[in-house]
């Protein structure tokens, strides 16, 4: 307990903290163009004539047309970030509006969204306008050199997480002993150049299989090491490169790329530092005033470090969370989301919605393309809780078309890891008749095989 | 160490910069045996072996259309409209052959659209006839042309051959209505014509070595159309729609070839045929076999559950084949039969190769269904 005191008490340059304030802008500012250069905003949230929405924040939804201000409130926030203008208020912006974004149509849902989320909600309580920023500048009250050690351990803390959690997660037998998915994925990469003759060996899918997982499970600890950190940054590079040139991941390689700097001493981000302040022409000579960051009063900061120790306490465990479900977690995913299951599963399915007027015991199937986009029927067909809101949206489209009185059941196949396709929901159940909760759903058929591991 | 760190940084990104977002170029492969299935035979046969010679058979059976309706035009008997009337159907199955192939000049001149909308529209066909001003090319003319359009003219004017016969040579109407039937046979073979072309041509090459992995790659695009063909035309569109199971009531009317009444089936098991050579890789015409999906799957070793998938398929196609060749006509099924119960269970194993092609081979293949333009993770 003394030593954590004394850890909090610990001073370190505040340099690590700005350089990585501005790469995360910068970063999001760019997600945020190429997503709306795509045409993804139309696409993935205007065009769908139904959304997929979280448990418990239906009231979520896009904005029609204003979801591009949307977009805009947080490319400008991001942008302020990155310049450090009005850093709380940008911060806190961009995370609700970027919160909001992910939480409107979970067909898209993506870990590294959700990373991002929670990246940018820790934020919101370390100064990381203390130094080289526009707030710094002008106002000399909160422009600190040094800061509490512990505003740069908890980014690294959330980092090491990520890796490690991701690395637990590829701790099974399809991933280890199968070399499943990448045994499906990696043939079909032939056409990338050098090694993509390679991949269609059964060695080099095992040797990706076991190198990822080490790499997230090692990671860490490589980057924290003082003598293994710069070989560490180097496999950093190399595994996030390859997975980009390798799997349609969009950002995410970069986003982590430009993260992991954070876990080199404060000369290196003074450096970078420098040379920004060279290319843009500004004196950076005013940051270097030898303050100390100055400690707010004693209950503010109680409420900031149970916030942040709260915060850390759920990311530890929520992942685990999986463990209270019966079933294989990768066929219910009940607990699969926010957990840092990363490209674990090659996994698809086909969902058939029959809808019967129980009046007259006419019925008829329902064509998904009728409501969903290709995407949304995608993510819809092996995801029961997609399942179950798609089947309600349809009962209740239905009734206000005339059936009164309908039941709709779904006959669903699904295939996971290479296995052939099996019954997913039991089609003899109406699934108007359930409802949804954080409960195991009982209406999903068992696996009929195991995944032994973690 | 300090120079050398961040060499292995620019092998990656040298293998990363020569890798564009759609990847697509060859790569030499060993010497030895080919360490992964190669896509390019794949192409290779489905154009050179399928694909072509099916088209260029379908045009032949279009020029012997037009002959049929030439010779009847000169002589009206009712020789000459039963040979015009059999050379409509040898037509008719040899499109079943070819639909599937909608990709490149296909996809661009959108001949399914062109050739085989049905129902037909009558009121529209009709008023056309009337007004003898029409211009076929129009996509507000689809419902009123191709395959349909022949069979209400040879099938569903008169109740018999000999009234046919006179309608066409001493009705009030009868030069429009021979007017009419020849361009609808002149528009069918105009649109096939540059496809056939096409193949014989420039497209082939684009289409074998476009031999790449990617969402643009041929393999990809058209796993993709033939899925979509199979799920939308061959089982919605022959089978399901007129049954009604998208609408709780049987739609008998939506029957293809409706006024011939006794093809249905026959077009429908053509078409069903035409797509299982197609997996097999089955030349047209020819019991040889090549490089196809298949193939392929045997090639990735998809054993699964004790039976290769390709086997499973295979066993579904027969499957189907078997319950709808038990069928009376499709027409007699659905009218004669509330609900129509064998056509239903027939639908039903139709219906069981859908998630088989679409959740399991294309899994096994990684191929994305409906390409879907956005990130993962």
């Amino acid at each position: 307990m003394s030593s954590l005191v004394s850890y909090f008490n610990k001073y370190e340059e505040a340099a690590p903290l700005a350089v990585f304030r501005i790469f995360f802008g910068i970063m999001m500012l760019w997600s945020l163009i190429r997503f709306w250069s795509y045409g993804w905003i139309e696409k993935l949230y205007l065009t769908p004539k139904f959304n997929f929405s979280y448990y418990g924040l239906e009231w979520i939804k896009p904005l029609g047309d204003w979801t591009y201000l949307l977009f805009i409130i947080c490319g400008i926030s991001a942008l302020l970030v990155t310049i450090g203008y009005k850093y709380r208020i940008a911060i806190l912006v961009f995370f609700l509006s970027f919160t909001y974004i992910e939480l409107m149509d979970k067909t898209t849902y993506l870990n590294h969204y959700y990373f991002v989320s929670i990246l940018s909600f820790l934020l919101l309580f370390l100064p990381a306008n203390a130094t080289f920023s526009v707030d710094a500048k002008y106002n000399k009250d909160i422009r600190f050199q040094y800061i509490p050690k512990w505003n740069i351990g908890v980014l690294k803390l959330l980092l090491c997480i990520v890796y490690f959690y991701a690395g637990l997660a590829k701790l099974n037998s399809d991933w280890l002993l199968d070399a499943m998915p990448l045994k499906i994925w990696l043939p079909s990469k032939f056409s990338v150049p050098l090694i993509g003759n390679l991949l269609g060996k059964e060695w080099m899918q095992y040797a990706f299989s076991w190198g990822g997982a080490a790499y997230d499970l090692c990671i860490p600890f490589l980057l924290l090491y003082k003598p293994t950190r710069k070989l560490a940054f180097v496999f950093v590079v190399l595994f996030h490169v390859l997975t980009r040139v390798l799997f349609p991941i969009g950002m995410f390689p970069y986003i982590m790329i430009v993260s992991a700097i954070i876990f080199f001493d404060a000369s290196l981000h003074k450096r970078i530092l420098v040379v920004i302040s060279k290319l843009f022409r500004f004196n950076k000579t005013v940051f270097d005033n030898q303050s100390y960051y100055k400690p707010k009063p004693i209950t503010v900061n109680k409420i900031k470090y149970t916030i942040i120790i709260l915060f850390f306490t759920v990311q530890l465990a929520f992942p685990w969370r999986y463990l209270l479900y019966p079933g294989e977690l990768f066929w219910t995913e009940e607990g699969y989301r926010f957990s840092w299951r990363v490209m674990l599963m090659e996994k698809s399915g086909y969902a058939q919605f029959k809808i019967v007027d129980n009046n007259s015991g006419r019925w008829f199937y329902v064509d998904n393309t009728d409501f969903l986009t290709p995407f949304q029927e995608k993510q819809m067909s092996f995801q029961p809780d997609f399942i179950l809101e798609y089947a309600h949206f349809l009962s209740k489209h239905f009734k206000e078309n005339g059936i009164e009185n309908n039941a709709v059941y779904v006959y669903c196949q699904v295939a996971l890891n290479g296995r052939l396709s099996k019954t997913y929901i039991d089609p003899e159940i109406d699934l108007t008749k359930q409802k949804e909760s954080f409960e195991h759903k009982n209406w999903i058929l068992p696996f009929k095989d195991e995944i032994k591991g973690i | 160490m300090k120079k050398f760190w961040f060499l292995p940084i620019i092998a990656v990104i040298a293998i990363w910069s020569c890798s564009s977002d759609n990847g697509g170029e060859d790569m030499g492969m060993d010497d030895d045996v080919a360490l992964t299935f190669d896509r390019g035979a794949m192409l290779a046969n489905w154009a050179d072996n399928i694909i072509l010679p099916s088209y260029q058979s379908y045009e032949a059976d279009l020029a012997a259309l037009k002959d049929a309706f030439d010779t009847f035009s000169t002589v009206k008997d009712a020789q000459n409209l039963v040979d015009l009337r059999q050379a409509w159907l040898d037509a008719y199955i040899g499109w079943q052959k070819v639909s599937m192939f909608e990709i490149g000049p296909a996809e661009s001149a959108g001949l399914r659209l062109n050739m085989n909308i049905y129902p037909a529209d009558v009121t529209l066909l009709e008023s056309n006839v009337d007004s003898g001003n029409y211009d076929l090319s129009l996509p507000s003319n689809r419902d009123a042309k191709g395959f349909p359009a022949i069979d209400y003219l040879l099938n569903g004017l008169e109740a018999d051959d000999t009234s046919l016969v006179n309608r066409f040579s001493t009705g009030a109407d009868a030069d429009k209505l021979l007017v009419y039937l020849g361009d609808l046979i002149d528009d069918m073979i105009q649109l096939t014509g540059p496809v056939v072309d096409s193949w014989e041509g420039d497209y082939r090459d684009t289409f074998v070595t476009n031999d790449g992995s990617s969402a643009t790659a041929s393999v990809d695009r058209f796993v993709n159309d033939f899925i979509f063909y199979y799920e939308r035309f061959l089982r919605a569109g022959k089978m399901g729609i007129p049954l009604g199971v998208f609408s709780g009531s049987t739609a008998p009317n939506t029957i293809e070839a409706f006024y011939k009444e006794d093809v249905s089936n026959q077009l429908f098991l053509t078409a069903l045929q035409a797509v299982q050579d197609f997996f097999n890789g089955k030349h047209f015409n020819s019991s040889t076999t090549g490089e196809s999906l298949a193939s392929y799957l045997v090639d990735l070793n998809t054993l699964k559950d004790g039976a290769a998938l390709n086997q499973l398929i295979n066993n579904q196609f027969n499957e189907a084949k078997g319950r709808v060749t038990a069928l009376d006509t499709f027409r007699s099924e659905i009218e004669n039969n509330n609900p129509p119960t064998n056509m239903l269970s027939a639908y039903d194993e139709v219906q069981k190769a859908v998630p088989l092609l679409k959740v399991d081979m294309v899994s096994a293949l990684s191929i994305s269904i409906d390409f879907v333009d956005a990130d993962g993770d």
